[in-house]
């Protein structure tokens, strides 16, 4: 068989599970949203919290309970890093510098994970599991609250109450993350991943003398840095390093876990919406891209086409033996087109084109199928725009499941759309104008211009994967993504909660035979479309100086 | 900014903060301990970094962890060379000399992230690939540039992978017989008997994983 075919049966396969998990999951996280039982676990926590959950909240008292439970998640993570040399279980390692540990605080808090640090190198025990893989969940609940309320925004009339943020925290981490994470890290260590608390330790070698170890809780961070779509990685090499993702099976499982949710979320948007057919047209037009771009960089990763993969016979520099352009491509789509960031290979070299496609996947917004939860609430936001513009073209008032799309709604969701483009073209710029910045580069001329534009397309959208020959652990770098990572994070969400209570207060109209059928195949290829050219049209220039150079010259 | 509004400010923050330390309790506690402990139950070895024993019961390493089969280094040497002796693993020239972590002598993982277009890379592929042809030639065999596989002049993502592709394990199969003094049908035997298909007959690429190829080869050559 050949190594492309057995790529294409892996993505079937992939496809298959994630079809046969969908309704299941789907309607689970829609009955773990409307319930209103709470289990005696939950109502401690309510009471530890100090929080009433069966009290409904307006969306600026919505977005306080987000903000300040961010803003503590934030403080807390800096200062567990400012003094990891003093804390016991840190193996040693010393504590972090100021500039490096708000740029990691705020990167895991905003569900990105950039890391400007070397994993088995600066974070012990305590840091890793006690703090980082902490936010991994709290920041992946916290991302699923948000798209729920704006659901709810949908789903609810004269009324403008969005549930309960502490209530939808909790919910989304102990009954959705934290079991499927139990199941998940132990099928990955199963698989080969390492589970254990050692200390660094001596393992004899083949040649003589031996190799120095570090143990740690590497699959259950794993499990969760997959499945809460964040990223940050045990090691260095992230999912490429063999104790991480040890072998094929663990390859396509991690995948699995990566897209789990944010597609099954499409199935519990329309359960809550009250028409499955209208998360069906949102799940349609997702898995379009996502299909479409895996196929794609397969295609330009077996072609293999630059200097000095021409040479050596195929991209296979920065790619493991064990997963192959095959498994890497399929990750490195999965892992761009959502919030995750987490690489089984090096993107930086891929070939010109490959590095473009990983671009654009981030620069899409992330919503094919996104974040766990920004996903959602991405696609949702360029729906509306979708129905606006199908309205300027029929010149009626648009509307979106019986909610009149007016001039506050179109306000709200366009300064959601703006607001990573403005961050990202923004700093890149400013980066380049700079001298020094660019001293931090790897690689020259087109692909260069590229590290750049990525690290920032990286932070603004919450990826935090990285053209990693870019040293980022620089003052410059780690205070700009840093501050992107936290506007690109937590503005747009100011936005969906603006819009979700706007949408919630409204009376819903009734629908006639001059509505748009927004649950139709017809209207998955009208988002589709908006979705490329607003995107396409907003980077072009930019993808046009880095990848696209680069892929046209080899 | 009134009283109540300051008041308010800190009710929530102070929600944030008891709601940060009960999650923790959760997700930052008992969650990594509980899976701990079913993995290190169920799946001791796996668990603790999957090491592999020689016949002699000498820990050789993780079967996991990719590992060099060098020469000792002779003075001057900036790196060592290969033994080839053994099969050889791919190149890793993301673990340069400041790559080791300066606290321990622990290996610290990473790849290059040169691009295809970056003359360094262009470089090393060259250089990997003139070296292959020159390592591996025997009395009786030759190498044909066109036949070395990419796995085998290309760094890894993590420059730790522990496997090469069938193809370039049998390029090396009779330099090794050769340097062994095994005849080469042994040898041949030897990477079929390590060598892993696809999974199912699709997930993932076939393999030879070096260091249990090359244990066992040890093993052989002493028995």
């Amino acid at each position: 068989m050949s190594s492309q075919v057995a790529g294409l049966l892996q993505l079937t396969a992939l496809i298959a599970a994630l079809a046969l998990a969908y309704r299941p999951l789907g309607d689970y996280m829609a009955r773990v949203y409307s319930s209103e039982k709470h289990y005696r676990p939950e109502k401690w926590m309510y009471k530890a919290i100090g929080a009433n959950p069966a009290a409904e909240m307006r969306w600026p008292a919505y977005l306080r309970g987000v903000l300040a439970f961010s803003a503590m998640s934030v403080l807390f993570l800096y200062l567990m890093q400012r003094v990891q040399g003093s804390l016991p279980g840190s193996l040693g390692f010393s504590s972090i510098d100021p500039d490096q540990a708000f740029n990691t605080a705020a990167s895991f808090v905003a569900n990105t994970n950039w890391q400007s640090y070397y994993g088995e190198q600066a974070m012990g025990h305590v840091v890793q599991t006690g703090g980082l893989a902490v936010q991994n969940f709290l920041s992946a609940a916290v991302g699923m609250a948000v798209a729920v309320a704006l659901v709810r925004g949908f789903a609810r009339s004269r009324t403008g109450e969005l549930g309960n943020f502490w209530a939808d925290l909790v919910r989304g981490t102990v009954r959705i993350l934290v079991p499927i994470s139990v199941i998940g890290a132990i099928v990955l260590v199963a698989a080969g991943a390492i589970q254990n608390f050692s200390g660094i330790h001596q393992v004899g070698q083949f040649a003589g003398g031996t190799q120095e170890w570090n143990g740690g809780a590497v699959a259950s961070q794993e499990a969760i840095k997959e499945l809460g779509t964040n990223g940050g990685g045990y090691f260095n090499a992230n999912s490429a390093h063999p104790f991480e993702n040890p072998n094929p099976l663990s390859n396509l499982f991690e995948v699995f876990l990566i897209l789990l949710i944010p597609f099954a979320l499409t199935r519990t948007f329309g359960r809550m919406a009250g028409s499955l057919k209208q998360g069906y047209a949102i799940l349609g037009a997702m898995a379009v891209i996502w299909i479409g771009f895996t196929a794609l960089m397969m295609w330009t990763e077996f072609a293999h086409r630059g200097p000095a993969f021409e040479i050596a016979g195929g991209a296979m520099e920065g790619k493991e033996a064990r997963f192959g352009i095959a498994g890497s491509s399929i990750f490195a789509v999965a892992t761009t087109l959502t919030s995750t960031g987490a690489v089984n290979s090096f993107h930086s070299s891929y070939t010109g084109f490959g590095g473009g496609i990983t671009l654009l996947g981030m620069q899409l917004g992330e919503i094919a199928p996104g974040g766990v939860g920004s996903g959602l609430y991405g696609m949702l936001i360029m729906a509306i725009i979708a129905v606006f513009i199908a309205g300027l073209m029929v010149g009626r008032t648009p509307e979106y499941l019986g909610k009149k799309i007016g001039t506050r709604q179109i306000k709200f969701a366009a300064c959601y759309i703006l607001i990573t483009p403005a961050l990202v073209l923004g700093f890149t710029a400013v980066a380049m104008a700079l001298p020094t910045p660019a001293d931090s580069m790897t690689n020259s001329g087109a692909h260069g211009f590229s590290e750049i534009l990525y690290a920032y397309t990286s932070g603004a959208n919450n990826n935090g994967s990285a053209f990693a020959g870019l040293n980022a652990d620089t003052q410059w770098f780690n205070t700009t993504i840093g501050i992107a990572m936290l506007l690109g994070r937590f503005l747009p969400m100011v936005f969906v909660l603006a819009l979700a209570g706007s949408l919630a207060e409204q009376q819903p109209v009734p629908e006639t035979a001059g509505t748009l059928r927004t649950d139709k195949p017809l209207y998955s290829g009208l988002l589709v479309g908006t979705i490329l050219i607003i995107t396409g049209l907003t980077y072009f220039p930019a993808l046009a100086l880095g990848p696209l150079a680069e892929g046209l010259a080899s | 900014m009134t009283n109540n509004s300051v008041g308010s400010t800190a009710r929530v923050l102070g929600a944030g903060l008891r709601a940060l330390l009960v999650l923790t309790l959760v997700c930052g506690v008992v969650y990594p301990l509980a899976v701990t402990g079913v993995a290190q139950a169920l799946f001791h070895d796996n668990a603790n970094g999957s090491r592999i024993e020689d016949e002699n019961g000498q820990v050789v390493g993780s079967s996991l962890i990719g590992q060099r089969y060098d020469l000792p280094p002779k003075d001057g040497e900036e790196s060592p060379a290969p033994d080839l002796k053994w099969f050889q693993p791919r190149p890793s020239n993301g673990l340069g000399t400041n790559s080791v972590n300066t606290q321990y002598s622990l290996i610290l993982s990473g790849a290059t992230n040169r691009s295809g277009d970056n003359e360094e890379l262009v470089q090393w592929v060259k250089d990997a690939k003139a070296a292959v042809v020159e390592d591996n030639a025997t009395a009786t065999y030759e190498v044909n540039p066109a036949d070395i596989p990419p796995d085998a002049v290309t760094s890894s993502g993590s420059g730790l992978d522990p496997d090469i592709s069938p193809a370039y394990a049998a390029l090396q199969v009779h330099r090794v017989a050769e340097r062994n003094n095994l005849n080469v049908k042994q040898v041949e035997d030897l990477v079929a008997d390590h060598t892993t298909g696809r999974l199912l007959g699709f997930m993932g690429e076939p393999r030879v994983n070096v260091l249990e190829l090359n244990t066992a080869l040890r093993d052989l050559t002493r028995g």
